[in-house]
């Protein structure tokens, strides 16, 4: 993505969720049951929504790294996997401050929904450690490729276990008794889109460092300077150019 | 249910405001990081625009890349 573009998505996307998030405090109205502190709600759902979609796209690109074997492929694997662990960050601390608050406990051991997230957080958690502690770039790639897509392949089957199991507490977003109505569901669609815009934006901005770095190192190459293309130890992917 | 017209906020309005911070505080820092990584990319580039300034012969004796082999 050019300079240019990738400075209109940016705006583009702190528009977005300056909106959204304008909605949610001034249009929205007040939840009856929780009052105020529903506000979280349009920050900590999409958040993680983003989050595991993220690394289900990450799975996809790995799939596509292990059919086609292009660096490109496990490189955006590596990014989008990165920015979900981010947000998945984000996630457990705002629904601990939202729980501490609603509930009165900063986590609850026995709601599936919390635990589920938690996991997926923790197994993707060893993503890095795994790339960082094979040395060889192709095995590297490999490998996490793998990693990968059977990660992804579990997210949205722990999504649906969690769907199918008793919640004790956690409510549920969307069900069949239309539980967000009007300008709730408005201020919440607005803030997903940000959400989803800021995913992309970070995503967009990683892909384009790693492609430069890779691009300055050859250039330092061709030019005689020192030898960037020396394989050296790390767990982000190493473009060719 | 709703309550369309309530202006007053709560006493755990700090809460709210703590998650909101958290989100905040993970996109500065992530923003300061990026930010970091481009001054080293500028530096990167100062340095090769250096190296393209120099004479051919000034430049150090390294063979051609081709002939060059990553260990």
């Amino acid at each position: 993505m050019s300079g240019s573009r990738l400075r209109t998505l940016s705006l583009l996307t702190v528009v977005v969720l300056v909106g959204g998030y304008a909605l949610a405090a001034f249009v929205a109205p007040m939840d009856a049951d929780q009052g105020f502190m529903q506000k979280i709600f349009y920050l900590h759902v999409p958040m993680a929504i983003v989050a595991l979609c993220g690394f289900v796209y990450g799975g996809i690109c790995a799939v596509q790294h292990l059919r086609t074997g292009k660096p490109i492929w496990d490189l955006r694997s590596y990014v989008a996997i990165h920015i979900a662990l981010i947000l998945g960050v984000g996630v457990l601390l705002t629904g601990a401050i939202w729980a501490k608050a609603s509930w009165g406990h900063w986590w609850v051991w026995d709601e599936p929904t919390l635990v589920s997230f938690l996991i997926i957080f923790l197994l993707y958690a060893t993503y890095t450690p795994l790339r960082f502690a094979i040395e060889d770039r192709e095995r590297q790639a490999r490998y996490a490729s793998v990693f990968a897509v059977t990660a992804g392949t579990f997210v949205p089957l722990n999504f649906l276990a969690v769907r199918a199991a008793t919640s004790l507490v956690h409510p549920r977003t969307f069900d069949s008794a239309n539980n967000l109505p009007g300008a709730m569901r408005t201020a919440f669609l607005v803030c997903f889109a940000g959400m989803v815009l800021l995913f992309v934006t970070l995503y967009q901005y990683e892909i384009l460092h790693k492609q430069t770095t890779a691009r300055l190192r050859a250039l330092r190459y061709r030019l005689g300077g020192d030898d960037g293309l020396r394989p050296r130890r790390s767990a982000a992917p190493e473009l060719s150019v | 249910m709703l309550l369309a017209d309530s202006n007053v906020l709560p006493d755990n309005a700090g809460y709210v405001v703590a998650a909101y911070l958290v989100f905040l505080a993970l996109i500065l820092i992530y923003v300061v990081i990026m930010a970091v990584k481009m001054a080293r990319i500028s530096r990167d580039v100062a340095e090769l625009d250096e190296l393209t300034r120099e004479p051919p012969a000034a430049r150090h004796d390294v063979p051609e890349p081709s002939e060059r082999t990553v260990a």
